[in-house]
């Protein structure tokens, strides 16, 4: 295995990192285009600002703030301290709740009703509810991302529990597993590849979902939703792409995040 | 230790309501360390009575006897091999052999220890560390195999454990087979449809007939081992048993027929 490794390294390692380069050419290409279209005055500045003035819109997002004190770091932590806590809130339920519904076929059948009745109502079908429950803030807005992670980690467990093959479950009930060893041992670990892909869909919807409801009245000062609402009623477009690529950025991060663990914890398939 | 199967019968509703009898009237002891082969028409149900002797389908009222207990539910003096490698994908090799050791609570370093010791026993200690998906069908059926003996059952059950490898590796892990269980003196039940196999590896070979499984056939193979697979006395003891699948195969349809 080591050769093998080496090899790679020495053989085509430059050759790779040129490659991952090359990818990103398509990109930078079109964001010039667009900058030298908008600088000949093809593009409207006022409609469509230019990377350059977008990235000075950044700039001062990040310095200044919007509003003035209100900086784009705490807004960014804002919005992922909503989105974290509820997920959080949405693993510590579903993911019991999953085991449970794939493990008993009576408690999937008793609860699907249910299940398939709420999951189709659009998170953000609930903030004005959330908004009477919880009051405008990080309550409400933490339920929503709650309510949109709840079901793909609900789902997936359950799925993931429930087809595990039963020659597996059989061999440990033979070799004196109970109860709780087959949960601990050989459910959850089993559906693992099946509650990740939960976590990340759940991680997706959640962080869209989010910014979706700081722009509807969930806000409190801080939030990437409710900065980009300040920068429309000021009228710059600049900043307003500038936090659309940011909200864009931080997906990116997160789905990266929870794939780097995927495949660190999953080594095995 | 002895294992004594007393008049078990057992029948299930199919899907279509039919109510079908599966086994009639099984009786049969395996004395301690004896090798017995279950063999049998496909779909007369061999499986079935590996299972109920396991503990993993109900026997009914009638018993099977393990020495002087009487067993009615699954336990880990019964070791179970499955047709195809049954084995947790995300454990590695020395970790999927030790789950047995995990479960009974042995202690992290006795329990690697054994589990290695197993390994070695199926001549697999230098793949501990690989996950199930790096080896092949044999090597799986090994590690299955040192999975059970870990725990050191006192008999052990395999359901046709090497029909889904090909002709060579299957020759080579009823060799390995034979000289674990010299090794370890295990009780061996081995339901197969091969007659080779069966003849080969047997003490005793019991004969099932089709649907409802009776025995109607006790072959002994009074043969020393290591056996020669293309003996004269091995053959005779094939043809012996190849003729009964045969009658059994033509009466099967026959009833078929009669019952259409």
């Amino acid at each position: 295995m080591p050769d093998h490794r080496a090899l790679r390294r020495t053989k085509d390692g430059a050759l790779r990192s040129m490659n991952k380069f090359l990818w990103y050419v398509p990109v930078l290409s079109a964001v010039a285009a667009w900058q030298i279209l908008s600088s000949a005055g093809v593009i409207p500045e006022t409609r469509l600002p230019s990377p350059l003035n977008i990235a000075n819109g950044l700039t001062e997002l990040l310095t200044t703030g919007l509003p003035p004190g209100f900086t784009l770091a705490s807004h960014c932590i804002a919005s992922l301290k909503r989105v974290l806590s509820g997920m959080a809130l949405a693993l510590v339920t579903a993911l019991p709740l999953g085991v449970l519904m794939g493990y008993w076929n009576w408690m999937r059948n008793v609860l699907r009703p249910f299940v398939e009745l709420v999951r189709p109502i659009p998170p953000l079908a609930w903030v004005p509810l959330a908004i009477l429950w919880f009051g405008i803030g990080d309550g409400a807005a933490s339920f929503i991302i709650f309510l949109g992670s709840f079901f793909p980690i609900l789902i997936n467990t359950m799925t993931g529990v429930s087809s595990i093959n039963k020659r597996l479950v059989e061999m440990s009930i033979l070799l004196g597993a109970g109860k709780s060893d087959l949960f601990a041992k050989v459910f959850i670990p089993g559906a693992m590849p099946s509650i990740i892909a939960g976590i990340r869909i759940a991680l997706g919807i959640g962080w869209m979902t989010l910014v979706a409801a700081e722009f509807t009245g969930v806000k409190s000062g801080y939030g990437l939703g409710y900065m980009i609402m300040t920068a429309r009623d000021i009228q710059r477009a600049d900043q307003i792409i500038a936090g659309m690529f940011v909200i864009g950025l931080i997906g990116y991060g997160m789905d990266w995040a929870v794939r780097r663990i995927e495949t660190r914890m999953l080594r095995w398939r | 230790m002895e294992l004594k199967i007393t008049d078990i019968s057992k029948s299930f509703t199919s899907t279509t309501g039919e109510r079908i009898e599966a086994l009639r009237h099984i009786s049969f002891t395996a004395s301690e360390g004896r090798f017995i082969c279950i063999i049998g028409p496909s779909g007369c149900g061999k499986t079935t009575l590996l299972r109920i002797i396991s503990g993993l389908e109900p026997s009914g009222e009638n018993g099977i006897m393990l020495g002087e207990r009487e067993l009615n539910s699954p336990t880990n003096e019964i070791g179970y091999i499955f047709q195809e490698p049954t084995l947790f994908p995300w454990r590695t090799l020395l970790k999927n052999v030790g789950f047995g050791l995990e479960i009974a609570g042995v202690e992290k370093h006795l329990r690697r220890q054994r589990a290695m010791a197993a390994l070695e026993l199926v001549e697999l200690q230098d793949f501990g560390d690989f996950y199930p998906k790096e080896i092949s069908g044999g090597m799986k059926q090994r590690v299955a195999l040192a999975m059970a003996l870990v725990v050191e059952p006192k008999v052990l059950l395999m359901d046709e454990p090497f029909a889904s490898l090909d002709c060579q590796t299957r020759n080579h892990m009823q060799a390995a087979l034979l000289r674990i269980w010299e090794k370890t003196g295990k009780t061996v039940i081995f339901v197969t449809h091969n007659v080779e196999e069966a003849a080969f590896l047997g003490d005793e070979i019991i004969c099932l007939t089709s649907r409802p499984a009776q025995i109607k056939k006790v072959v002994k193979v009074p043969l020393s081992r290591p056996r020669d697979r293309t003996s004269p006395e091995l053959n005779t003891i094939r043809k012996e048993i190849l003729t009964f699948l045969e009658e059994e195969r033509k009466a099967g349809r026959l009833s078929v027929g009669a019952s259409d």
